[in-house]
């Protein structure tokens, strides 16, 4: 520790949100969320039914975003009309239950990128959530997952994908570390998520040409990675332009496959073409721009800028507005929650709390339902290690994320079955032969460090044989069901068969129940409470379930259990009617109603009996007499030992409950001001309760010693055990019996072989 | 077919609508089975949208005030039976850069309008190239 410094920022510099960078606000070189000095003043000019000026820029020098967006994304009409509302009403709009999400709709077809700048910047970030929760375009929320893994082995791809779809997941997204890899991953996947039902979406992010080809090939359902930028200099830089990526745009609905832009804040400031506007500013762009080319949606909110957005004042916040003005424009949202923003547990809850609560077409635009180092994309802001938190925080605040607990048996079930799968699939076709070991380590594998399985170059020779081949979804269908995955067969072509009809093409579109449910026959209806998307009894349920819930018969079958074999080793006999003692040196123990009756062990797992010897022995020690009394009129710890202490020839008593929480208490104080307490009793040793006796019995001799304390390292005890307390204290109380008198009891040890 | 256009009460096409959807070849969804799979009788050339598709969708995207949305849907129905080599040779051409001068970009909007009938996709690119030139993208990138 240094002289010339406190402590504690020692201690703060250990946790991990220091390894967290912050950065100042400097709007001059792009490190501006809300708004910069150089952003433009909303503005629009309508001459002859077309934009002629936009946000404060002639049409002579609309670059190609102003002109994309002037042309494509702004209706002159409405525009007159909703450019001239204040940006303050339209604000409180936003956040005015009364006033329709179709309504805000309508006149978001006629503002400027600068215009939405600025209303939602009015928004705090809890009116940010609500007015994004109300303006979201589809009811139901749904969760996209990464699917990923290190050595980009298609067994565990496989298995992984079928994991994923097992949770709820409505869409997975893989990537390679191996850009070859493309066709194995794409096959390895699609197989997978045809495990246990059908309609999963897919895609397979690889570069635009790759991912269209596999795309045709049937074995993906949706694209994503159809980058666009808030600058000019940037868009070129990232080897597109509106046209390039709008004429994408309609190439993928053209081969019947869904598809979304991806755009956040950042991007610009990574790579170096900021022009010294805010990160709101240069979103609005892009998402009005998204609008324009007539994409169904958009992956939105920071996504790789994310990490330097949050280095800034107000960017998670910007994040949120952004994917706001998103919504606002009547795009489909993957809101982000993606790329892993901090080092800190608690930022990460923070962050994803809102979107949870106030759900979203999809929650996180990439959940890494692998571990953080298999994610290819790089860690998401939750993964595989924290899955369960999520599923925890679903059940907290009753909020639909999406996901479903599965249990151990089905998590196995799937992986197996996946695995059998792409193993007959990959031997059906020739393309590979995994042995028998290699598959059961993939299978129990909770990540690619513990697989034995393919590694990334013989996998690029099954990814180039897919390829050369020109294998398609129909092969893999008949390789399925020639090996008996007829169900798997069944599901993969039922996913295909989607693109016949286009149906999932439209906005917000997922699969529930082998049904497509978008912002057409979906739409998002939220008009204040018991309007919206509501969680039904079912679905409550499903989100209640999660592994390891305490039950009264569970809890009280092992109290049971462990009192059936502690009473063989122990008898607790009546004596008869308790009286005032009358030996100076005299400490009574009073035992609560259940101890050694019903319950024979403490919070910390010692046997009652044990606990009553050590006491004893501390009594002893400190030349005390020690006798037991049952005390039935009570269970609570303070009038246990009050009584106790009426009852003692000194005056000195100590209350104890079964569940280890014992009092040092004296005659003549009041109930609640005991000598000594031990309250954490998960916790206290027997060695503590050996001193306390001895503590006893020399407040006994009328001296004061050293009271025994308890350490604890900040454990949550009531987290840990307080469900099981409440269970188990209640059998305390149910052998309540009012006025009863204390009871003289002896305990006997009988010598029983272990 | 009236020419009354469909509506969001249309949607999703395939249960609501189900006359309406076939495949390239004219066939109806019932008969895409996993049985006709394996028997070779569905190809994955039944498994593709069709130009009539795309534009039922854009139908119903516009009653739901997704203009933007329908011409998207508009232009990828000229798409669909414009070969893959192409769409990505248009698609390489519009990227920056890679046409040095006005002319491929309208060497290839030509190809659309006359050997595919894809006014829309045609008149689209004739635009990138006018901004194109205005913007300086024919311009050395590698």
């Amino acid at each position: 520790m240094s002289a010339n410094r406190w402590g504690r920022f020692e201690d703060w510099d250990e946790r991990p949100l220091r390894l967290d960078k912050f950065a100042v606000e400097d709007a001059e070189n792009g490190f501006a969320a809300f708004s910069s000095p150089y952003d433009p003043k909303p503005g629009i000019r309508v001459a002859g039914g077309r934009v002629v000026e936009l946000d404060g820029v002639a049409e002579a020098d609309f670059d190609m975003i102003d002109l994309f967006i002037a042309r494509y994304h702004l209706d002159p009409v409405v525009a007159v009309e909703a450019m001239a509302i204040p940006s303050h009403d339209i604000a409180r709009m936003l956040v005015d239950m009364n006033v329709p999400r179709t309504d805000l709709v309508r006149l978001a077809h006629g503002l400027t990128p600068a215009k939405l700048a600025e209303v939602v910047a009015e928004l705090n970030a809890l009116e940010i959530a609500f007015a994004y929760s109300k303006m979201r375009a589809r009811r139901t929320p749904g969760n996209q997952a990464h699917v990923t893994n290190a050595k980009d082995d298609p067994l565990q791809l496989a298995a992984d994908a079928a994991i994923a779809v097992g949770f709820g997941f409505d869409e997975i997204e893989t990537t390679m570390r191996v850009s070859r890899n493309a066709w194995a991953n794409a096959v390895a996947c699609a197989v997978g998520s045809s495990v246990g039902r059908a309609g999963t979406l897919f895609q397979c992010s690889s570069e635009e040409a790759e991912e269209l080809k596999i795309g045709m090939a049937g074995f993906t359902s949706y694209a994503e990675t159809v980058s666009v930028y808030g600058t000019e200099r940037a868009f070129v830089d990232g080897d597109d332009t509106p046209w390039s990526k709008a004429f994408l745009a309609s190439a993928y609905a053209s081969r019947g496959i869904k598809m979304r832009c991806t755009s956040g804040a950042g991007s610009e400031l990574l790579m170096g073409f900021h022009e010294k506007k805010s990160m709101l500013y240069l979103e609005a762009r892009c998402l009005c721009l998204q609008r324009a080319m007539g994409v169904q949606g958009t992956q939105n909110g920071g996504i790789d800028g994310a990490p330097v957005t949050a280095t800034v004042p107000g960017g998670v916040r910007e994040m949120m507005a952004e994917n706001l003005v998103a919504v606002w424009l009547d795009l489909e949202c993957a809101s982000g929650n993606d790329a892993r923003s901090t080092e800190s547990e608690i930022r990460v809850g923070a962050k994803i709390l809102p979107y949870l609560i106030g759900g979203s077409d999809l929650i996180c635009s990439g959940f890494g339902s692998i571990l953080k180092y298999d994610n290819s994309f790089n860690p998401s802001l939750l993964n595989g290690e924290e899955l369960e938190d999520f599923l925890v925080l679903q059940r907290d605040f009753e909020a639909d994320g999406g996901l479903t607990p599965i249990t151990e048996e089905k998590a196995l079930d799937l992986r197996r079955r996946a695995v059998d799968a792409i193993a007959a699939v990959f031997d059906e076709l020739d393309l590979g032969h995994p042995t028998g070991a290699m598959k059961q380590s993939v299978v129990m594998a909770s990540g690619s460090d513990d697989t034995d399985s393919y590694r990334p170059g013989e996998v690029a020779e099954i990814s180039d044989r897919i390829q050369k081949r020109a294998i398609t979804v129909v092969d893999v269908i008949r390789a399925l069901h020639a090996r008996g995955f007829e169900e798997e067969a069944e599901n993969l072509l039922w996913l295909v068969k989607l693109r016949i009809s286009g149906d999932y093409l439209q906005t917000s579109a997922m699969v529930r129940n082998r049904k497509i449910l978008s912002a057409v026959n979906d739409a998002n209806d939220y008009q204040g409470p018991g309007s919206g998307y509501r969680l039904s009894k079912q679905r409550l349920n499903e989100i209640a379930a999660i592994r390891d819930v305490l039950d009264r018969e569970t809890v009280l079958a092992q109290e049971e259990e462990f009192a059936r074999l502690e009473a063989r080793g122990v008898a607790f006999t009546r004596i008869g009617e308790a009286a005032v003692g009358g030996d100076p040196r005299e400490v009574v123990i009073g035992v609560s109603p259940a101890f050694g009756v019903k319950l024979f062990r403490t919070m910390g797992g010692i046997p009652v009996s044990d606990l009553l010897r050590e006491m004893v022995a501390g009594i002893e020690s400190a030349g005390g007499v020690a006798r037991i009394v049952r005390l039935r009129h009570t269970a609570d710890t303070s009038f246990l030992g009050l009584s106790a202490a009426r009852l003692s020839g000194s005056g000195v008593g100590i209350g104890i409950q079964a569940k280890g929480t014992a009092v040092i208490h004296q005659a003549d104080r009041l109930p609640h001001n005991n000598l000594e307490l031990f309250s954490n009793a998960p916790i206290t040793t027997l060695q503590h309760y050996r001193d306390l006796g001895r503590n006893a019995a020399t407040y006994a001799r009328g001296e004061m010693p050293e009271p025994v304390v308890v350490p604890n390292h900040g454990e949550a005890m009531g987290s840990r055990y307080h469900a099981r307390v409440a269970l188990i204290y209640a059998i305390e109380t149910s052998l309540i019996a009012d006025g009863a008198p204390p009871e003289e009891i002896a305990v006997r040890r009988m010598e029983v072989p272990a | 077919m009236s020419n009354s256009k469909l509506t969001t009460a249309d949607y999703p096409l395939a249960e609501k609508r189900p006359d309406l959807v076939k495949g390239p070849r004219g066939t109806g969804l019932d008969s895409i089975s996993l049985d006709a799979v394996l028997a070779g009788e569905v190809t994955l050339e039944d498994l593709r949208i069709t130009p009539e598709a795309l534009r039922l969708q854009a139908e119903i995207a516009r009653d739901a005030n997704r203009a933007t949305l329908g011409a998207n849907f508009e232009r990828a129905a000229e798409l669909v039976k414009v070969p893959q080599d192409f769409i990505m040779h248009v698609y390489e051409l519009l990227r920056p850069g890679r046409a040095r001068s006005k002319q491929p970009l309208l060497d290839a909007a030509q190809t659309l309008r006359e050997t595919y009938r894809a006014e829309r996709m045609a008149a689209f690119v004739e635009e990138a190239a006018e901004v194109y030139e205005r913007r300086g993208l024919f311009t050395y990138r590698f």
